[in-house]
């Protein structure tokens, strides 16, 4: 038997965004390590995509648009007993704060903050969430950390989830539930390069802004998701991961 | 939709320093001393508000004068 104290087998893992960016690179590298996945997501013909590069068996997955209180209940009650969640879905809405208004402001914290806690607290109720298992928040450098022109509605619901993830990990620990948050620095993923900044702005950023010299691959994140879904991470709770290739140091 | 002189109102208002009067549809609004990336992102959000329509940082590169953009606005309309 080969040791290895970051082994996911046989463990029972829910990622939530898995069609595109860090939600697939961690399916995929979750699959690897042995776990069984059920990934989630909006998009029909990209989360397929992701289930086809999942490797092994006993995976599964189900559509599901968690502003739809009908479809949180499905996926809850299809869920089988988890080891461990990967909250990866979310959404980048830059506008700078004097043209922002309130509905904006509640579509991003509802998909970023109200829909992960919502999801969490039901599969809870279900009784879906074991003893000892991971429960994990993408947030991101922007917000607990930073923030940066344009996206103070953005770093307003990542700081929010890393509010609730300490919350959460005190209310949790009486049943060794650990709760944590994964902060990246800047990822190769679409969910920025959708036109609202060059693609040579970017390259210059990465190069000016970050000690490591460029942005993040989406993998990069997953393998922190790995540890910290592992047993490796058992007496890790209420932390905050920070991968960022150096950007919040300088 | 406005008219061009009613655009050229509101999108003068984006730039702290230049007087709205120097505005013209032939300015050509990068070369600006108070020119900067925020001014860009101010804006794409007048765009956004007022009109409805997503500029992204794509149109405001491509464009050089005020009328530019004031086409792009009324052709996603």
């Amino acid at each position: 038997m080969k040791y290895n104290p970051f082994s996911l087998q046989e463990k029972k893992i829910l990622i939530t965004g898995a069609s595109s960016g860090i939600g697939k690179a961690t399916a995929i590298e979750c699959s690897r390590m042995g776990a069984k996945i059920i990934i989630t997501g909006r998009n029909k013909l990209r989360l397929e995509e992701t289930y086809q590069s999942l490797e092994g068996n006993g995976h599964s997955m189900m559509i599901a648009d968690f502003e739809q209180e009908n479809d949180i209940t499905l996926l809850v009650e299809k869920q089988p007993d988890l080891d461990g969640i990967v909250h990866c879905a979310g959404v980048v809405t830059t506008k700078l704060f004097s043209f922002i208004n309130r509905n904006e402001l509640k579509a991003i914290m509802d998909t970023n903050f109200i829909s992960p806690v919502v999801l969490t607290q039901a599969l809870l109720e279900k009784k879906k969430i074991k003893k000892g298992s991971s429960i994990i928040f993408i947030s991101s450098i922007m917000g607990p950390k930073v923030s940066s022109v344009g996206n103070s509605m953005y770093s307003s619901t990542k700081s929010a989830i890393e509010g609730m993830a300490k919350g959460m990990a005190l209310d949790l620990s009486g049943k060794r539930i650990r709760v944590n948050c994964i902060c990246p620095g800047m990822v190769d993923t679409g969910i920025i390069s959708n036109g609202a900044i060059s693609e040579e702005q970017l390259y210059k950023d990465a190069k000016e802004n970050y000690p490591l010299k460029r942005y993040g691959s989406p993998e990069e994140v997953a393998y922190a998701a790995i540890y910290l879904l592992s047993d490796a991470s058992n007496w890790v709770t209420g932390s905050s991961l920070t991968i960022d290739g150096g950007y919040t140091i300088k | 939709m406005d008219t061009i002189n009613d655009f050229i109102s509101k999108f003068s208002e984006q730039f702290e320093m230049t007087d709205p009067s120097e505005f013209t549809p032939e300015t050509h609004f990068k070369d600006l001393e108070d020119w900067d990336s925020l001014v860009a992102l101010s804006i794409i959000g007048m765009v956004h508000n007022t009109y409805n329509v997503k500029l992204i940082g794509g149109d405001i590169r491509s464009a050089i004068t005020v009328n530019d953009v004031y086409n792009m606005v009324v052709s996603k309309i």
